[in-house]
């Protein structure tokens, strides 16, 4: 800070013109992000709205309440984001608790492994656990019925309990990290004076910390629930097999030919409203409660020591993390080195052909790869730095361009993937712009989709700046950009490559709009991915998808070793 | 009215004439070879076995080795969407087709979505109505879609020997299928099943708590697996490949009948790399390629010079459904709109 004051002191940063940019690039942002968010949300809109022949109609909205087979995965859809959100509500809020406030062993560990499973495509997943729990070939189930001589599977994976549990897998880590955030962040004081007061320890923990992650929670419930709800691969890999459809997978079949995308986008309108009304809910309830304890002063957070239990405890979580991270990633490196993927541990199914189909044989394996990290990199460029243009122009103006900018950046975390696929695809398969076939889509598509969480990763950064600095330097006669060169951005540095790598990460494990939007030349390794599925190639599945996620760590890495931050991003999801 | 008759009369009359007039059979030539290598690649959207398809695809790149194949594998009824998508949105990235379900050629004829363009290969040699004599299609490869059992689990004695076997309570649970909205081989299927045992008996398979899954490339796999002991229908070419590698399954031609289905290709009338297309089209038709088909792709094959490899049944000793391409096209939508009443996706 004293570095940053006196380079303010020399003044010398005055643009030539020194005048405030900031209204034409509100304004040029605020259009941008409009025209990115309204062009697919309108076509989808009229699309819902008219008959084959373009009528204006409320026919696709009779069908699809009227007809079973499209208003039975309606209800499946909310009861699965309901148990989903539940389950992981139940599972994440423990082990954030432990994380942040106990003398858990190896606690950074703990939070890297959870960030790990972040990590994880939520469709690897599923296809792991298959490998793991189909009722008959599964593994835990064939050593189950070894162990135990009984006929019945232990778990199958192909049934609703079943894609509830894998769904909940890869959503807990959200409320993991949005509750570990705020517990950190709770200040010691309150603890305190509760001690002092003679409340137990436990009496403390349960009357004033977690009241206080309440906000917290729910709103990592709600990011849970939105995540299971929008989801298109498990269900695509779980729920086809067990005979139910869910939204997304509905909205997807359509599109199957004969066509009938007025149907469709009848069918994502649901998605889009319950999406916008929770999200509302959740800002009534809420208001700006869950962060009011955010400040600099209160000292280090209490630790609760856990005593005898701390060994005990630690390996409880341990149990924990295979379920998302150890098994699944043991079952596809198994796969990935076995003819028949579940099949038993010995030389006849041992096998590297595995290996050479997906690096010398499969002609797609190339183009997807680099598909996919071009992506991956230029959307986390150009997101982040568009995020945080936005975050920087709402933190520094209250006016209402300030104010709408904030809400047209979070407005796409309420257009499900799956609905933004096919807004955009209405939107650009016809003229003036196609777009459709080129990687323009995606990129507009993966954009739009992870620029919410980026820029309130921003919003949070430049929340913890206090425009003091910023102030001062402006005083001492630095123009805006000046001083947001010199003064905002190093010390943002941080949760920049933060948001970058949040982006980074978000496009590699894109499925449900991209599976709408690639096309032969276009496709992504999730879409690769998910076609192999459909055949049952698990083998070269694992090793695309160990392949992947080895990239995509090293990238990681690099940009954190990069930034000299070291510690690895805090990722600040919902 | 009438001058609209007459125009139309006009049109059709000068389209026949057109094509009466330029024959569409062609052959490997020089010139051909030397304007395919300048093309230098093609893309070819096949709805066959992932691994077949690109074995295909290598063994071609052997023989011409200046032209590389781009493979893009998708169950034929989700590659028949891709297409329709592509296509209406102007987009041409597919060179040569080939799907499992022959409908699929007739919509894309009717659409004037293909180009003409019979092989010689074909035309001389290959049986007189098993392709389009106009040349916009012709059959690649035939296979059949069977039960099968895994034989560690399933005593021979104990297998079904018919469609109707499978709706015996003691397969409830046990059987694994693959969906006609996603696989050619299965909506196919799905068809003759329903035209010559009467829809109610796939109503009453569904009863049966059936495993679904995509492509019928796939049941196979869960049958070896042990997900399921038999499979209710899928393809007789991975069948025979995971038997040329030992694995515990074997087929069941069903006494009802099995079901035939044809894969045809043709050449999309927007390739941008024509004469690779050509090419590689009149390529997988050669007793070289049909072979290759046959001995490593497990499939069948129209063309009269292919020896079918010892241990498989001759597909004149197997009692076989009919396959009525028109009559698929025409059905289409209540195909699929039956079968997902009944088993619910």
């Amino acid at each position: 800070m004293s570095t940053a004051s006196a380079t303010i002191g020399t003044g010398r940063s005055r643009s030539p013109a020194g005048r405030d940019l900031s209204g034409p690039v509100l304004a040029a942002t605020g259009f941008f992000l409009a025209a990115l968010i309204l062009l697919p949300i309108g076509w989808l809109a009229a699309y819902a709205f008219s008959n084959r022949a373009g009528e204006f109609t409320f026919a696709n909205f009779v069908t699809l309440f009227n007809d079973p087979t499209l208003s039975e995965p309606l209800f499946t859809t909310m009861g699965l984001a309901f148990s989903v959100a539940f389950f992981a509500a139940v599972a994440a809020t423990p082990l954030a608790w432990l994380v942040a406030r106990t003398d858990l062993p190896a606690r950074r560990v703990v939070r890297m492994l959870m960030t790990a499973s972040f990590v994880t495509p939520p469709f690897l997943g599923a296809i792991a656990w298959e490998i793991l729990a189909a009722p008959n070939s599964g593994i835990l189930n064939k050593i189950w019925r070894d162990v135990t001589g009984s006929g019945d599977a232990l778990f199958d994976v192909y049934t609703f309990p079943g894609l509830v549990f894998v769904i909940a897998c890869y959503t807990a880590p959200y409320v993991f990290v949005v509750l570990t955030n705020a517990l950190d962040r709770i200040p010691a004081d309150l603890e305190d004076a509760a001690g002092i007061l003679g409340a137990s320890r436990w009496k403390v923990v349960v009357g004033i910390t977690l009241p206080l992650a309440l906000p917290a929670l729910l709103a990592g419930a709600l990011v849970a629930f939105l995540q299971a709800m929008t989801l298109f691969g498990s269900p695509a890999i779980l729920a086809i097999p067990a005979g139910f459809h869910t939204v997304t997978t509905k909205i997807y079949s359509l599109f199957q030919f004969p066509p009938k995308p007025q149907v469709a986008a009848a069918a994502a309108l649901p998605l889009l409203l319950v999406t916008v009304v929770l999200l509302w809910l959740q800002g009534r309830i809420l208001g700006r409660r869950g962060y009011a304890v955010v400040g600099g002063k209160g000292g280090e957070p209490r630790l609760t020591a856990l005593g005898v239990w701390r060994w005990p405890v630690f390996a409880l979580v341990m149990a924990a993390l295979a379920l998302p991270l150890f098994l699944p990633y043991m079952a596809l490196l198994k796969a990935a080195i076995s003819r028949v993927p579940s099949g038993p541990f010995d030389p006849n199914n041992l096998t590297l052909a595995n290996f050479s189909f997906v690096f010398f044989e499969f002609s797609q394996t190339r183009r997807a790869f680099s598909n996919t990290f071009l992506l991956a990199l230029t959307s986390a460029t150009a997101g982040t730095a568009l995020a945080l243009v936005i975050a920087y122009l709402v933190a520094r103006r209250t006016d209402f361009g300030g104010r709408a900018l904030e809400f047209l950046a979070t407005a796409p975390i309420a257009i499900p993937g799956v609905v933004l696929g096919v807004g955009l695809f209405l939107a650009y398969t016809r003229g003036p712009v196609v777009l459709y076939g080129t990687l323009w889509i995606l990129f507009f598509a993966f954009l739009t989709i992870e620029l919410p969480a980026a820029f309130q990763q921003m919003r949070a950064s430049f929340r913890g700046l206090h425009p003091e600095l910023e102030e001062a330097s402006r005083i001492l006669g630095a123009d805006r950009l000046g001083t947001l060169r010199r003064i905002t951005a190093p010390l943002l540095k941080s949760g920049v490559i933060a948001g970058w790598c949040l982006i980074f990460i978000g496009v590699v494990r894109e499925l449900s709009a991209a599976v709408m939007l690639a096309s032969s030349n276009t496709k992504v390794l999730s879409v690769v991915i998910f076609d192999l599925n459909e055949s049952g190639n698990l083998g070269a599945i694992a090793v695309i998808g160990v392949a992947m996620l080895v990239v995509t760590f090293a990238v990681v890495g690099f940009a954190n070793w990069m930034s000299g931050v070291g510690a690895g991003p805090r990722l600040r999801a919902g | 009215m009438n001058a609209k008759f007459v125009t139309a009369f006009a049109a059709v009359a000068l389209a026949t004439g057109a094509a009466s007039a330029q024959s569409p059979v062609y052959s490997i030539t020089p010139e051909l070879e030397a304007a395919a290598n300048r093309e230098g690649k093609l893309v070819y959207y096949t709805s066959i076995d992932v691994k077949v398809a690109e074995d295909l695809a290598k063994a071609f790149e052997k023989r011409y080795p200046g032209i590389k194949v781009q493979v893009e594998r998708n169950g034929a009824e989700r590659q028949f969407s891709k297409i329709g998508q592509e296509y209406s949105s102007r987009i041409y990235n597919v060179d040569t087709v080939n799907s499992s379900d022959a409908a699929h050629f007739i919509y894309w004829k009717r659409e004037g979505w293909l180009s003409p363009a019979l092989p010689e290969e074909v035309a001389k040699n290959y049986p007189a109505g098993s392709f389009d004599p106009q040349g916009f299609f012709a059959p690649m490869r035939a296979s059949m879609s069977v039960i099968a059992y895994n034989t560690t689990l399933v005593p021979a004695a104990d297998a079904p020997k018919s469609f109707k076997d499978l709706l015996d309570p003691k397969w409830r649970g046990k059987l694994v299928k693959a969906h006609p909205g996603y696989s050619g081989t299965i909506l196919t299927a799905t068809f003759q099943i329903g035209r010559d045992l009467g829809w109610d008996y796939l109503e009453k398979l569904s009863g049966q708590q059936v495993m679904q899954v995509q492509s019928s490339t796939e049941p196979p796999r869960k049958v070896i697996a042990g997900e399921r002991p038999v499979m209710a229908d899928g393809n007789e070419y991975n069948v025979f490949l995971e038997k040329a590698r030992n694995a515990p399954i074997e087929i069941v031609y069903p006494e009802e009948g099995t079901p035939l289905v044809i894969g045809p290709s043709g050449i999309m009338k927007n390739a941008k790399n024509p004469n690779a297309a050509k090419l590689f089209h009149a390529w997988s038709f050669s007793l070289e390629a049909q072979q290759l088909a046959v001995d490593v792709g497990g499939l069948r094959s129209f063309h009269p010079g292919v020896k079918e490899p010892a241990g498989r049944k001759p597909m004149s000793q197997i009692k076989l459904m009919k396959d009525d391409p028109e009559a698929v096209d025409k059905q289409v939508e209540e195909i699929k709109a039956r079968y997902l009443r009944f088993f619910k996706t």
